[in-house]
């Protein structure tokens, strides 16, 4: 292996077996040294800071070896793998470099010439005419020089290093600036990493020549536009440059991973070292200071070791086909981004992706034919940060094609798009059009806005609905049909969760007995829809919960130590059932539901589903029902929109679409808001409060995104007046008026009967007042003498609370059944 | 049936030829010749031990879960050990490489996909006996060389005119096979050729699956092989739960196991990528080949059913037997209503809407709501004699797949009825709700006593709730849900009202005083002849699988109906009584073989609602669940 012909060969063989032993290689071998030099500070126990130094004056500095060429004739054949173009590891100025195990042994591949033959077989590989321009790394087409031009040129206008020596790359930004970079990054990341690596920090020490860094500057390329889900990876990928998004399940304990192997003769005590390349080390058997055979042995503290981690990630559940299982892929962190990620962590990966061969048993003549394929990681980014801070509109933004942006927007323009939409809803549901579009309203939700400035903090932009009614009128449906129409959907029955299941909860990671915040589903579903069912049935201390959330739409935590406020950006779809079985139209909204006011007035819209019990209605609900039992889907499909379509409507509003309230708009809200409390007025009461308006304003807001409209138009506040206007018909109706009272859903109590309480109260009072003094009164006795006096039939509930007021006033308790006075 | 075996090991030393798409057509052009798919042995039937290796077998299973897709040598060089040649070698439908692999430039990555499959859940007895002697039939002649006699089985699958060629096989398959194994492999003689040998061995790799390994099938006390199946195209087209008669090629190589042991080993320093595997997922994804053996697929057909009786091709192409069978429907129908009126105590009613509970299907999802499903609540079940585990045996001798599931309290508590993903062993470990479509799930809520449920009660019982509702079962994924549609029919008995939900509940009216109970019970004929029970299980599935339309007359007069029922008293009658009363009508129809809707049947269906309600209000609820 001494002469320079043969070191093709040999090279050829190092990629995919064992390198060529550096049996010829002398003691004074300067490339074996200087790699030592550069390792030592991270391997060995003493740094070494002079000898990148003295490096750096050594006439074949590898950086000019990468740009001139490889094999010179002068150097030794085993330089070859030194002078490698990719021998990116200078030292810069006393700036150790580090390896990058995530791009594997990248030192082992040559450099070649185009005009020579493409390695074939055995063909002599390297010209020994240095045309500089011409070279390309082995097996690829990536030429050294242009790449690393291109990327220092690209790189001028982005480079900054903050605090960690990385250099996050987007793809996209490569793309678009020059293509064909991006390709060869993204076909041989191998190569062309470490060539950015070698840009990059030239380009720095150039600028900053006195600065020290911990490491080199390592390029860490992401959003590579390959591949965005797990289940489209095949062998085509393998090591080409991958994004891919996923779910961490496992990650492993800290692995060391050998990176170099120190070996001792036992003999002379010489010592020579060995990259490890692909797990294998080719352990020399002959010392070349004494040559003895089989007298080295490994030294394992003085070899260099790497941090590497097993990283599990699963599909995440939206990129799943139905009827389907997650695929689950193998990814390998390697030094700091060991510990980057935890269980449960969404993220998106990207990295190379590998294919090794199964290990052949030594013994055995056959494999398994089967490979094992992993992703080495370059960069992950972390999806579901946004719930600790702000909204990333970056990971939010799902793409869309021209096309179906085309047919949106088509389906935008039509007149009758909010029709459309809404009856595209839940179709299996029959009828109650304006519950659809509140729904519909509440799926686009309002625009976002930020007082944080002025103290406010964010404002409300999610529409909260509650829907009442009898049971079996399909409201459970209407909330399983929302729940699978969006992405960020939760599904919660009030009867099964807990405060703990909707908020979040402090739990003891069994294995690393790490505290782990896991979140509930109000927490789960920011930006996306709650649904919770039997609203009425949950626990007192966990609809308190709810109160926070859907008005300041925050969730604070104050358990095990653990103290933080999450996001909870939710809107709410809450379905009750009343109290009685039956919904009693003889009692208020909150009468039958038995929930507490201060809750029902967060909710912008309260529907009553109830049985309408008129002939024509009943015919077309027997229409309906009988078509959806006989008619075949293709039918169907023409009848209504794609539930795909509807989802990718909705998507592209909500991301695409923020209008803003135009002047006339403006207008016509305030006027409806004045309208609103003039209505009361007259009766002396308040029928209108500020969080009313901010409910028209956020329905408007709703109405203009569903026409893909940048601005709030009047026909948008006229609907959004429209509805609420149902809304409050069906919900805050006084049915001993028949009047419309906003006080029943705002104090829990609408105005007559407040004043019919204090009537009683007062006659009550009255009465015991024209008894005298008497002490103490039965309790019986003195509900029947109210009866007698009073000419309205008097209930014990309301003889009850007229009690309370009294005992509120201090002129009275009640204890058992006796009633005494006070004072 | 012999030639396709030497056509594959012909043409897979040929890579290059294009062979795999011909031998694929070859082999579906081959199957669907009359019986030919019964001359292929079963891993159903058939002991693991008693079939060849590499040699086309079937079998009849449900998809339990899916492994990750692997990437495997497509074609690669080997070298030939006799003549020291090169030569280029297909590694599809194979495990191993043989002979070694040379270099990788050669070498073509191809990708394929793994199912772990398991017998069909809940598959009743009769149904294995028939279709093992459907087997037997064909295959009728002795062969004495091969003098396997199975437990239920009489003959070999082997044909004696085999004979010839299986003998000149057998003497190539160790060239090959005993390759692959290498001689120190201990566990060779299992997968290895040769009959005769192995006959000596105790056949007990069926009968007792090693304590270690548990094979994961969803139901408690279930046996029989379980299957790697390796698909090579369209596995996007399969779903989690399908049933599937796959046939393929059978490998039992124990290098796959062996290489197994192997890694447990070598734990080295340097090649930490090995040790990464935690030892039960090794344990699990690389089970010994001789518990699990892995199938490679050839072709693989969905079945819509598995009833052995009816014809292996589809209703619509088979209409000399539709019409047959549909002429005879109504009087079979009645038949199966006098052979379940006394089981059902003498209740004529209750044995009507159990037929129609019997045939129901989801046949249709409209967005969340699925159409079709009749979940019927049998209340008042006496609790004396046993009596609900009797009617149970008689519902699964005429049902193709079902299962019992008695719901007491320790069921509830300790049972897993969800399957749960165990990320360990990255696999879903399954639950006793993983069925196959069309199961019967029998819930005995008699067995339910007073007592304290624990959370994963609590769980279990939202599980079934949202069976019976959505006929969905949310797969726990740990840090996610995720939703499965089923389509399992559940039936309820119960003594008073269900805690569950259910479609439909019919109080059983005994006709029998409680005292003779026990008497009446023992004396009921609960093994008809088989002929008629055959009959019944035909009527059963053939009638789950027709076809249904309502005219746009008999429309109308539903719509009036039901405007003219409300007018009368809106409280009688909800849209939910509607959704009940059209699926009564429709598996009125389709029990008595009409495929659409008539008046006639329409004012059968409401009658029989209006007695079943009629009872209802007799018995009112108690416990004030929402219907």
């Amino acid at each position: 292996m001494s002469s320079p012909t043969s070191t093709p060969g040999g090279r050829k063989r190092g990629r995919n077996t064992n390198p060529s032993t550096p049996s010829s290689e002398g003691p004074t071998s300067p490339p074996s040294q200087r790699r030592r030099g550069q390792d030592s500070s991270t391997g060995d126990l003493m740094p070494m800071p002079t000898s990148p130094a003295t490096d750096m004056l050594s006439p074949a500095a590898p950086q000019d070896n990468s740009l001139l060429s490889s094999p010179r004739p002068s150097v030794l054949p085993n330089e070859v793998d030194m002078s490698s173009p990719l021998m990116y590891g200078t030292p810069m100025r006393g700036t150790p470099a580090r390896q990058r195990p995530d791009l594997g042994s990248v030192r082992k591949a040559p450099q070649v010439d185009l005009q020579s033959e493409p390695p074939s077989a055995d063909g002599a590989v390297t010209s020994e005419s240095n045309t500089g321009q011409r070279l390309v790394i082995w097996g690829t087409d990536v030429n050294v020089g242009t790449c690393k031009e291109k990327f220092q040129r690209k790189v001028m206008v982005f480079i900054s290093v903050v605090g960690d020596p990385v250099l996050n790359v987007n793809c996209l930004h490569v793309q678009s600036f020059d293509a064909e970079l991006y390709r060869q990054l993204i076909c041989y990341p191998q190569e062309v990493i470490p060539t950015f690596d070698m840009a990059v920090n030239e380009l720095f020490f150039e600028r900053f020549p006195d600065s020290i860094l911990e490491f080199q500057i390592q390029v860490r390329p992401y959003n590579a536009l390959k591949t965005r889900n797990m289940r489209n990876l095949n062998p085509e990928d393998i090591d080409q440059l991958i994004t891919i998004s996923g779910m961490v399940i496992r990650t492993s304990q800290l692995i060391p991973e050998m990176q170099e192997a120190f070996f001792q003769c036992q003999v002379c005590a010489f010592s020579t070292r060995v990259e490890v390349d692909r797990g294998r080390i080719a352990e020399p058997s002959v010392c070349r200071n004494c040559n003895t055979t089989h007298s080295l042995a490994i030294v394992h503290n003085r070899s260099v070791f790497s941090d590497k981690q097993m990283v599990k990630i699963q599909e995440s559940p939206e990129d799943m086909p139905a009827g389907q299982t997650p695929h689950t892929t193998i990814v390998y962190a390697h030094n700091d981004l060991v510990d980057k990620v935890q269980p449960g962590d969404r993220i998106n990966i990207t990295g190379v992706y590998r294919a090794v061969p199964m290990r052949a048993n030594p013994r055995q003549s056959n494999v398994k034919s089967v490979y094992k394929t992993h992703i080495d990681a370059i960069h992950f980014h972390k999806t579901d940060e946004k719930r600790l801070h702000g909204l990333d509109e970056d990971a939010e933004q799902k793409l869309f094609t021209e096309d179906r942006v085309q047919t949106l927007k088509e389906l935008a323009a039509k007149p009758d798009v909010y029709e459309r939409l809404s009856s595209a809803l839940a179709p299996s549901i029959y009828e109650h059009e304006d519950i659809k579009k509140g729904i519909l309203l509440q799926l686009f939700g309002g625009a976002r806005k930020d007082f944080s400035q002025t103290g406010r903090g964010n404002f409300r932009a999610d529409v909260n609905i509650l829907l009442c009614g009898d049971p079996g009128t399909s409201k459970s449906q209407l909330l399983q049909y929302v729940y699978n129409l969006v992405p960020r959907g939760q599904y919660t029955s009030g009867k099964g969760s807990s405060a703990v299941g909707l908020t979040a909860y402090v739990m003891r990671d069994p294995e690393t007995r790490q505290l782990v915040l896991q979140t509930g589903a109000l927490v789960l579903s920011d930006n996306g829809i709650c649904c919770i069912d039997e609203f009425d049935k949950m626990s007192d201390s966990t609809r308190s919960v709810l109160h926070e959330v859907m008005e300041q739409q925050t969730l604070s935590i104050a358990k095990a130590g653990i103290i933080c406020q999450l996001n909870a950006r939710t809107s709410v779809l809450a379905a009750a059932n009343p109290i009685e079985s039956q919904w009693n139209p003889k009692k208020t909204t909150i009468e039958n539901i038995q929930l507490p006011h201060t809750l029902l007035s967060r909710f912008d819209l309260i529907f009553l589903m109830l049985d309408p019990q008129d002939e024509a209605y009943d015919r077309r609900l027997a229409h309906h029902l009988v078509s959806l039992y006989y008619q075949s889907e293709e039918q169907i499909e023409e009848e209504f929109l794609d539930m795909a379509v509807l989802r990718d409507y909705i998507a592209y509003a909500r991301t695409y679409i923020n209008p803003r309230l135009s002047e006339e708009a403006s207008q016509a809200l305030i006027e409806a808001y004045v309208d609103m409390r003039k209505i009361g007025s007259g009766r002396g009461m308040v029928s209108a409060y500020p969080r009313q308006l901010e409910s028209l304003i956020r329905l408007a807001e709703a109405h203009a995104k569903v026409r893909f409209s940048e601005k709030v138009e009047t026909i948008d506040v006229e609907e959004a007046k429209r509805l609420h206007r149902e809304a409050l018909k069906q919900s805050a109706t006084d049915p001993r008026t028949g009047f419309v009272d906003i006080s029943i859903l705002t104090t829990g109590m609408s105005a007559t009967a407040r004043k019919r309480k204090e009537e009683v109260a007062q006659a009550l009072k009255k009465l015991i007042q024209a008894k005298g003094k008497t002490p103490a009164m039965k309790y019986q006795q003195l509900l029947e003498d109210l009866r007698g006096q009073s000419e309205n039939a008097i209930t014990k509930e309301l003889f009850d609370e007229a009690l309370r007021a009294l005992a509120d006033e201090d002129y009275l308790t009640v204890t058992g059944k006796t009633v005494r006075l006070l004072a | 049936n012999n030639c396709w075996h030497d056509f594959i090991t012909a043409s897979q030393n040929n890579p290059n030829s294009g062979w795999e798409a011909k031998a694929v057509e070859f082999f579906k052009d081959h199957l669907k010749e009359k019986d030919a798919h019964t001359w292929v042995p079963s891993l159903n039937d058939v002991p693991l031990h008693y079939l060849k290796p590499n040699s086309l077998v079937k079998f009849r299973c449900l998809i339990q879960d899916m492994f990750d897709p692997e990437f495997y040598m497509g074609v690669y060089e080997a070298v030939d050990p006799s003549t020291k040649a090169k030569v280029l070698r297909c590694g599809k439908y194979k495990d191993v490489t043989e002979c070694g692999v040379r270099s990788l430039p050669n070498t073509v990555t191809a990708e394929r996909q793994t199912f772990y499959c398991v017998p069909i859940p809940g598959e009743n007895p009769w149904v294995k006996e028939i279709s093992s002697s459907c087997l037997g039939f064909v295959q009728a002649r002795v062969v004495p060389s091969t003098s396997y006699a199975p437990t239920r089985q009489k003959r070999s699958y082997e044909e004696d005119d085999d004979m010839d060629d299986m003998d000149t096989q057998m003497q190539r398959e160790p060239h090959t096979a005993g390759v692959q194994a290498g001689p120190q492999s201990p566990t060779e003689q299992h997968g290895n050729g040769d009959c005769k040998r192995r006959e000596t061995e105790a056949p007990s790799s069926q009968t007792a699956p090693a304590s270690h390994l548990d094979l994961n099938f969803p139901l408690p006390g279930e046996k029989g092989p379980s299957c790697l199946v390796k698909v090579y195209e369209d596995w996007d087209g399969f779903k989690l739960n399908d049933t599937l008669e796959v046939f393929g090629i059978l490998s039992v190589s124990p290098a796959l196991s062996a290489l197994a042991d192997k890694k447990d080993a070598s734990s080295s320093l340097l090649d930490p990528t090995e040790c990464m595997e935690t030892a039960e997922e090794q344990r699990v994804h690389s089970p010994p080949a001789s518990l699990v053996p892995r199938l490679h697929v050839l072709y693989a057909k969905p079945l819509p059913h598995n009833n052995p009786l009816l014809p292996s091709a589809t209703l619509e192409d088979n209409s000399a037997f539709l019409s047959s069978t549909l002429s005879e429907m109504a009087s079979v129908r009645a038949e199966l209503l006098t052979f379940l009126t006394p089981i059902l105590l003498g209740d004529a009613l209750a044995a009507e809407y159990l037929i129609l509970h019997l045939i129901s299907n989801v046949y249709s999802r409209r967005d969340v709501l699925p159409l079709g499903k009749f979940t019927l609540n049998l209340s008042g079940c006496p609790t004396v004699a046993s009596y609900t585990e009797r009617f149970y045996q008689i519902i699964q001798q005429l049902v193709p797949s079902s299962y019992y599931l008695g719901m007491s309290l320790q069921n509830m508590n300790q049972m897993r009825f969800v399957p749960k993903k165990d990320y360990s062993a990255n696999r879903l470990v399954s639950g006793a709700l993983q069925l196959a479509r069309n199961t019967s799930l029998f819930l005995d809520e008699t067995q339910l006593e007073q007592g304290q449920l624990d959370t994963a009660g609590v769980r279990n019982v939202t599980a079934l709730g949202n069976l019976i509702t959505w006929q969905k079962v949310d797969y726990d994924f740990n840090y996610h849900q995720m939703e499965f549609p089923c389509n399992i029919n559940v039936l309820i008995a119960s003594e008073g009202r269900s805690l569950l939900p259910s479609d439909c509940q019919i109080h059983l009216q005994s006709q029998i005083t409680p005292p003779h109970m026990e008497e009446y019970l023992s004396s009921i004929h609960v093994h008809p002849q088989a002929s008629q029970l055959n009959k019944f299980r035909m009527y059963l599935s053939v009638a789950r699988l027709l076809n249904y339309s309502i005219s746009d007359e008999v429309t109308k007069s539903v719509e009036d109906d039901f405007v003219d029922m409300r007018k009368d008293d809106p409280q009688s009658i909800s849209a939910e009584d509607l959704h009940r009363m059209l699926v009564v009508a429709r598996l009125l129809s389709l029990s008595l073989g009409q495929t659409s809707l008539s008046r006639d049947s329409w004012l059968r269906a409401k009658h029989i609602e209006l007695l079943r309600r009629s009872r209802m209000e007799q018995h009112t609820c108690v416990n004030g669940n929402e219907p």
